[in-house]
């Protein structure tokens, strides 16, 4: 029984693992309609994908939107994370079920809503301001669900020592509270980054015409025969490029408990 | 002005909550309503704008048109038959994750299933259309693109959202029940039914809302791999570009919400929502 467990383990991960490994040996393939197995190998792709002006915009859209975002996420997720971890109080449920309704609710939802309260209600353009808001939106959760873990482990025992002590409630903040969750924050804010870098459904209908995220950008030149190996290249470097903060986030969080949590 | 804060925990509570609420509540719920809303309008034929006037002629067409009930089913059988066939191949994964691996094992399991789910959305899907294409790796078993390519590539891209919750519902049962069983002489299929499967049933339900509700609002994987079926989230995505018919796409959107607000609904007595 435990073989046949750990033999479904291996096969799964050999599963999730091949599509990417694919995708990698793919953009060193000097075939440019991918024949399999690849007869040779070329370095031309990653130097031809190091200069395309339309990716480099793409990935700094990207950055900008992912950080702008994840600063949104990160006070907002925090405050709630408090909010609902210290206090006891009427209507607390629909608050939680309110937090996680971004992610629960298809992407298409959550991007058309936003899309027709931009444009048809409050009558504003599409631009990289409305991504921003749509992205913070989904992200809440994730800051959200690293630091209620955080906060459940540590308790208020340390705060209301300091605050017998003497200390105000912003030194205790600052000298206790905060350097004890920042890794959680960190950890919360990385991970928040990297939803809002790979997201594409709610940045479709919430980004302006014209503009694109890197994911976008993939998306518009994913059925352009010419441009498929500098599109599996962008692939390929994100696949690596992903692995950085997921690991980070394991290494700061170090909750087993928000392990299972997004 | 701390120390005021500090005597008053209502007033820090609302300082606390009301941001957030004001962010969520009023933008993101406001939104919803709206679109709601706007699911009872239509548009100008002529001009192509949205008039505001009310009826029920979209939701009509919705219920009517054979196409409409045709593509709803469809959505809602691939997006549970993805929930089905993840829970099946998560499970035995994330119990060797939890109850088999070293305490160090399973920190960079944990790691290894959470990497894809970071890796691009996009790319996994086209990796799969490279794969399933003529002259592909796994060409030689391709069913061709279509729906059963849309439900392998969907259930390849929502595993690790199942895994990650069975995962931790896992590591928090006490090996201590599971040995308890079997010192009272149940079988491991007994004590699987009995003892582990009840426990973390609430972790696999929050598992299969990720599944499910990802599935439900697809509209870019069934692009990619899925030929000419549509699911219904190819249909809004029409409305709003290439048709221009903004209120339609809101009806048809309302059909995931409802569902998804029925599941959680359905769910939450479970306690699965605890285990988002």
């Amino acid at each position: 029984m435990r073989k046949l467990l750990w033999a479904a383990l291996g096969l799964g991960l050999a599963v999730i693992y091949f599509p990417l490994a694919v995708v990698l040996l793919d953009s060193f393939n000097a075939d440019t309609t991918f024949g399999w197995p690849p007869s040779e190998f070329t370095l031309e792709w990653w130097s031809r994908a190091a200069s395309n002006e339309g990716a480099l915009n793409a990935l700094w859209t990207s950055v900008q939107a992912g950080l702008a975002a994840t600063a949104i996420a990160l006070v907002l997720g925090t405050m709630a994370a408090f909010a609902l971890q210290r206090y006891r109080f009427f209507g607390r449920n629909p608050v939680s079920l309110l937090i996680i309704l971004p992610i629960a609710l298809p992407g298409i939802v959550t991007g058309i809503a936003l899309n027709n309260a931009f444009r048809t209600i409050l009558g504003i353009d599409l631009g990289l301001l409305t991504a921003v808001i749509a992205h913070a939106t989904f992200c809440i959760v994730v800051v959200f669900n690293n630091v209620v873990a955080r906060l459940r482990r540590m308790g208020g025992n340390l705060e209301e020592a300091s605050m017998d002590l003497g200390a105000t409630g912003f030194t205790t903040f600052r000298l206790v509270t905060f350097p004890m969750l920042r890794s959680a924050l960190l950890a919360g804010g990385l991970l928040a980054f990297a939803l809002s870098f790979d997201e594409i459904i709610v940045t479709t209908f919430t980004l302006g015409t014209g503009m694109e995220t890197l994911p976008i950008w993939i998306y518009n030149n994913l059925f352009r025969p010419n441009q498929a190996p500098i599109v599996n290249v962008v692939a390929a470097l994100l696949i690596v490029a992903s692995t950085v903060p997921v690991y980070l986030a394991q290494r700061l969080s170090g909750d087993t408990a928000s392990g299972g949590r997004l | 002005m701390t120390a005021f804060f500090y005597r008053k925990p209502k007033l820090r509570l609302g300082f606390l909550l009301s941001p957030p609420l004001l962010w969520l509540g009023l933008a993101y719920l406001g939104a919803l309503a709206a679109l709601f809303v706007t699911a009872f309008w239509h548009t100008d034929s002529f001009t192509g704008q949205v008039v505001v006037e009310w009826s029920m002629d979209n939701f009509k067409t919705l219920f009517t048109d054979a196409v409409y009930r045709t593509i709803t089913f469809r959505t809602v059988g691939i997006a549970a038959l993805v929930t089905v066939i993840d829970a099946v191949i998560a499970f035995p994964m994330a119990y060797a994750m939890a109850k088999l691996a070293s305490s160090r094992a399973q920190r960079i399991l944990v790691i290894a299933i959470m990497t894809p789910l970071w890796a691009s959305y996009l790319v996994k899907a086209y990796a799969w259309r490279s794969m399933l294409s003529g002259n592909g790796a796994l060409s030689w078993l391709s069913p061709g693109y279509g729906v059963t390519a849309t439900i392998i590539t969907l259930s390849y891209l929502w595993l690790p959202y199942m895994i990650l919750p069975i995962y931790a519902g896992l590591d928090r049962l006490p090996d201590s029940l599971v040995d308890a069983s079997g010192d009272l002489g149940a079988r491991s299929f007994r004590t699987f039914r009995s003892v582990i499967l009840p426990l973390t049933f609430p972790a696999i339900v929050a598992g299969s809302i990720f599944t499910f509700s990802l599935s439900l609002g697809d509209y870019i994987a069934v692009k990619i791999v899925g030929g000419t079926s549509q699911m219904l989230g190819n249909v809004v995505y029409d409305n709003i570009g290439a048709a221009n018919n903004l209120p339609f796409a809101a009806t048809v959107a309302t059909v995931p919400v409802v569902i998804m607000l029925a599941y959680l609904a359905a769910v939450r007595r479970t306690g699965a929502l605890d285990n988002l």
